[in-house]
């Protein structure tokens, strides 16, 4: 038994170590070589979407699109995620959803399906969407800094600053212009923008759509979140439809102030509701355009705040509407989570939420650059608060933040990429 | 063939009497005829209270000089009566609770969004920008209030619906009251004088709600505003002329009946686009033109003396010393005037002849019933509770950061049932 046992081992144990050397060379070629002419192949004919039954050779992402809604949502029959808040209880004034503690909102965009949500999020954070793969969305708009990037003048692929500051996308689902000057009336007409611009993302629109279509992960994706496209290619209008949904399901309205708004009167501390009146009284006046419950009348105003430090007067709204009443109008933002998205204005003139306050302290005009006959907004005047009602001001702007509904960070991302959002730029 | 003399030189005589009268009775209307006397606006007759706000067994807190109105705003319950007695009080009262003020002496009022208000006998002196302004609200009453010495507006409504302004004396202010891109308002039996201009129906562009329609102006004593206009620069009002009696900027279906509107040194009655005191394309979702006016029957005279600006401008050439009742520029289309005759007037070549019609059904624009605060029912509320707070922690069958809420309704269904 064991003599011929051995007669078979013995040869394989020689062949073994005698040539083990050439295998542990050769193998890994082998499956490079493959590898490579499946990629070639792969890459010649057109690529299709693969139904996920054949999802034979997708990358090790997991292709399953959540398919409950984001917290703030509920799912309707027809698998869409319709908005809920509280200030759905209250009456809404001609549908503009201004004024006052207990007052509607506008109507929020919403109506889409969880895995359209679900894949914007992924996208979002992915930076296959850039040309050269080194930023994403989420670059310039970072969860952890309010949805907007720290910085008085974003910072597109090429690290060059761009004109002015990116907003923060809390509540952007309310929002109906887009960018400071309003230029942008939706957000898929805003986004092409940052995805095309050669200073932002850089990308055009056919290498966006060959890199998503050729790969495999995310045509899973798209197949999920598009149903009724299955098997297609993957369009510009869905990937402009998930970037939508995922970013309109970004809702802030649960801060401290809100629950004092609905009726919790201890929600607030004293010195913060000092804050509150001082910013709703008729002397201070920042209520008449930062109207509760959005903190923005969504308007544009002419405010006469300084341009960044060494760069030009931005001449603002009176590009986009060739009026020059609103030459350096800009739109008035939301103060939502204003405390976690320094520094603020337009060009990030100012680095603190006093130092925001005191601009308007210091008269009418005063940033005005000589030479310039701007329309100011007849609200701002010289309001002269005290120390003390500029720092209960600021006290009370803090209570705006609510990060609650914070969607979470993708641990992988489809295209394989690493996140980049975090990353350290050179400023 | 004598008595067809004798007829002739009757009528000629008639009609040399006739001029003679009217050429007199002009003189008289320029001079001298005094305005008839303003109302009386704290007799038990005049007007009459809508709102109810006696009987039942309410707890009364009084406040003196010297004592804080905010802490016993703070303490106040529903029902509460907080008589705040003379003296100085330099408070900042901001009440967010159902209320109702009246008699009150001080600097201005001003709410957002409170509805089924009452604003009643305060009086209020150079408050600075605003005296009684309620904005965002709906179905409010503001009466028998006296104000001077407003920068802006004393009473001003901004983004309203169904609000009465009656029974007000607005003097000495740039603007008396002003009915800014509301809807609904009555403004009647107001006593303006001596403003710069003294009751508006305006459009102001770049506000959030963007038109101004059903307003009427009736039985209101608009007398000699002829006040410097101290406003704030940039502010709507701080561009208009000295000397305006009503104003109707934009605005469209203004009714403007029974109002006396004499010595206002500018204009009686002025009708104007968004041009005249801004770019007209600054707001797209604007309409700047007022549309569907009507100017029923009015008692104007001696307006329009001593003109400013753009009227001045006018004046010159269409060479006339002769002052204006009613001035309309701009565009606009749909009104109408009753009795053009009666009036000095221009530009309102495109105003047909109104059908015979009156304000007098419309006895106010306040709602039968309050405005409803709530919109929804316990379900519907508790449903936009658990979605807009809760659902952030607890999703409905998987544990998120907290249990899932099929667990909790398991912990707490034997509370449920009882």
């Amino acid at each position: 038994m064991n003599q011929r046992f051995r007669i078979i081992i013995q040869p394989l144990d020689r062949i073994f170590t005698k040539h083990v050397r050439y295998l542990i060379v050769l193998l890994p070629l082998v499956v490079f070589v493959s590898l490579g002419v499946i990629y070639q192949s792969s890459n010649s004919k057109e690529p299709d979407r693969p139904s996920s039954d054949k999802a034979s050779g997708s990358a090790s992402f997991s292709t399953q699109l959540r398919d409950r809604c984001p917290p703030g949502f509920e799912l309707t029959d027809s698998n869409t995620c319709e908005c809920r808040h509280m200030y759905q209880q209250y009456k809404n004034l001609q549908g503009a959803g201004v004024g006052g503690l207990q007052a509607g909102l506008p109507e929020a965009r919403d109506g889409f399906s969880p895995q359209q949500i679900d894949l914007g999020r992924l996208l979002f954070f992915d930076p296959v969407l850039s040309a050269d793969s080194s930023t994403s969305c989420a670059s310039c708009h970072k969860p952890e800094k309010g949805f907007s990037d720290g910085r008085g003048r974003s910072m597109g692929m090429h690290e060059k600053p761009l004109q002015r500051g990116a907003p923060s996308l809390w509540n952007v689902a309310f929002k109906k212009s887009f960018f400071w000057d309003g230029r942008a009336s939706t957000l898929e007409e805003q986004m092409q923008e940052a995805l095309f611009n050669g200073d932002e993302m850089g990308n055009t629109k056919d290498s966006l759509l060959a890199a998503l279509n050729n790969d495999q992960a995310y045509q899973l994706l798209f197949n999920e979140a598009y149903p009724e496209n299955h098997g297609g290619q993957i369009t510009l209008e869905e990937v402009y439809t998930a970037l939508t949904a995922f970013q309109t399901s970004l809702i802030s309205l649960n801060s401290r102030y809100d629950q004092y708004a609905h009726g919790n009167h201890n929600a607030l501390s004293e010195r913060e509701i000092k804050g509150l009146n001082v910013f709703r009284s008729s002397v201070a006046r920042c209520a008449e355009c930062h109207t509760p419950p959005l903190f923005t009348n969504r308007q544009i105003a002419v405010i006469g705040a300084p341009a960044a430090d060494g760069a030009p007067f931005d001449e603002g709204a009176q590009a986009t509407f060739g009026d020059s009443s609103l030459r350096g109008g800009f739109k008035v933002p939301t103060l939502r989570n204003i405390a976690k998205t320094a520094p603020y204005m337009h060009s990030g003139a100012f680095t603190t939420l006093e130092g925001a306050i005191r601009f308007y302290n210091k008269g009418r005009g005063h940033a005005v650059p000589e030479g310039e006959n701007l329309d100011l907004h007849w609200l701002i005047h010289n309001p002269d608060l005290k120390d003390k009602e500029v720092k209960q001001l600021v006290d009370f702007l803090k209570t705006l933040t609510d990060q609650r509904f914070k969607p979470q960070v993708p641990e992988q991302l489809p295209s394989g990429l690493p996140l980049v959002h975090k990353h350290k730029r050179s400023s | 063939m004598k008595t067809i003399l004798s007829i002739l030189g009757a009528l000629i005589g008639a009609a040399l009497m006739f001029g003679v009268g009217f050429y007199v009775s002009q003189f008289l209307f320029k001079e001298d005829v005094p305005p008839p006397p303003p109302p009386d606006y704290f007799s038990e007759t005049s007007g009459g209270s809508r709102a109810d706000l006696t009987g039942g067994d309410q707890k009364i807190v009084e406040v003196r000089d010297g004592e804080s109105i905010r802490n016993a705003v703070a303490d106040a319950e529903p029902g509460t009566i907080i008589r705040v007695y003379p003296g100085r009080y330099n408070e900042t009262i901001f009440i967010d609770k159902d209320f109702k003020i009246m008699n009150y002496k001080g600097n201005g009022i001003m709410g957002q969004a409170g509805n089924n208000f009452v604003i009643r006998n305060n009086w209020v002196k150079d408050a600075g920008i605003y005296g009684i302004f309620p904005e965002y609200g709906k179905n409010g009453l503001i009466e028998h209030n006296i104000i001077s010495g407003i920068a802006d507006a004393a009473i001003y409504v901004g983004m309203c619906d169904n609000i009465d302004v009656r029974y007000n004396e607005v003097h000495d202010n740039v603007a008396g009251i002003e009915i800014e891109n509301s809807r609904k308002v009555l403004v009647e039996g107001n006593y303006a004088h001596n403003n710069a201009g003294a009751i508006f129906a305006l459009i102001t562009p770049g506000l959030p709600i963007k038109n101004c329609r059903n307003v009427i102006f009736r039985s209101n004593y608009v007398i000699n505003n002829n006040h410097e206009n101290f406003g704030e620069p940039g502010s709507i009002v701080g561009k208009l002329p000295k000397g305006t009696g009503i104003i109707v900027l934009a605005a469209d279906k203004v009714t403007m009946e029974n109002n006396i509107v004499m010595g206002n040194d500018n204009v009686g009655i002025a009708v104007t686009d968004l041009s005249f005191t801004d770019n007209m394309d600054k707001d797209p979702k604007t309409d700047p033109y007022p549309d569907s006016l009507v100017i029923l029957d009015n008692l104007m005279a001696n307006n329009g003396n001593n003109p400013v600006g753009q009227v001045k401008t006018l004046g010159k050439a269409r060479m006339s010393y002769k002052g204006l009742d009613i001035l309309a520029m701009g565009g606009g289309k749909g009104s109408c005037i009753k009795d053009r005759s009666r009036y000095r007037t221009w530009g309102l070549d495109g105003y047909g002849a109104c059908p015979p019609t009156t304000t007098t059904g419309i006895q106010s624009y306040m709602l039968d019933k309050p405005a409803e605060p709530r919109d929804v029912d316990k379900e519907r509320e508790g449903k936009l509770v658990y979605y807009g707070v809760c659902s952030g922690c607890h999703a409905y069958d998987t544990r998120l950061i907290g249990p899932k809420v099929t667990d909790i309704q398991k912990i707490r269904a034997d509370q449920q049932a009882r």
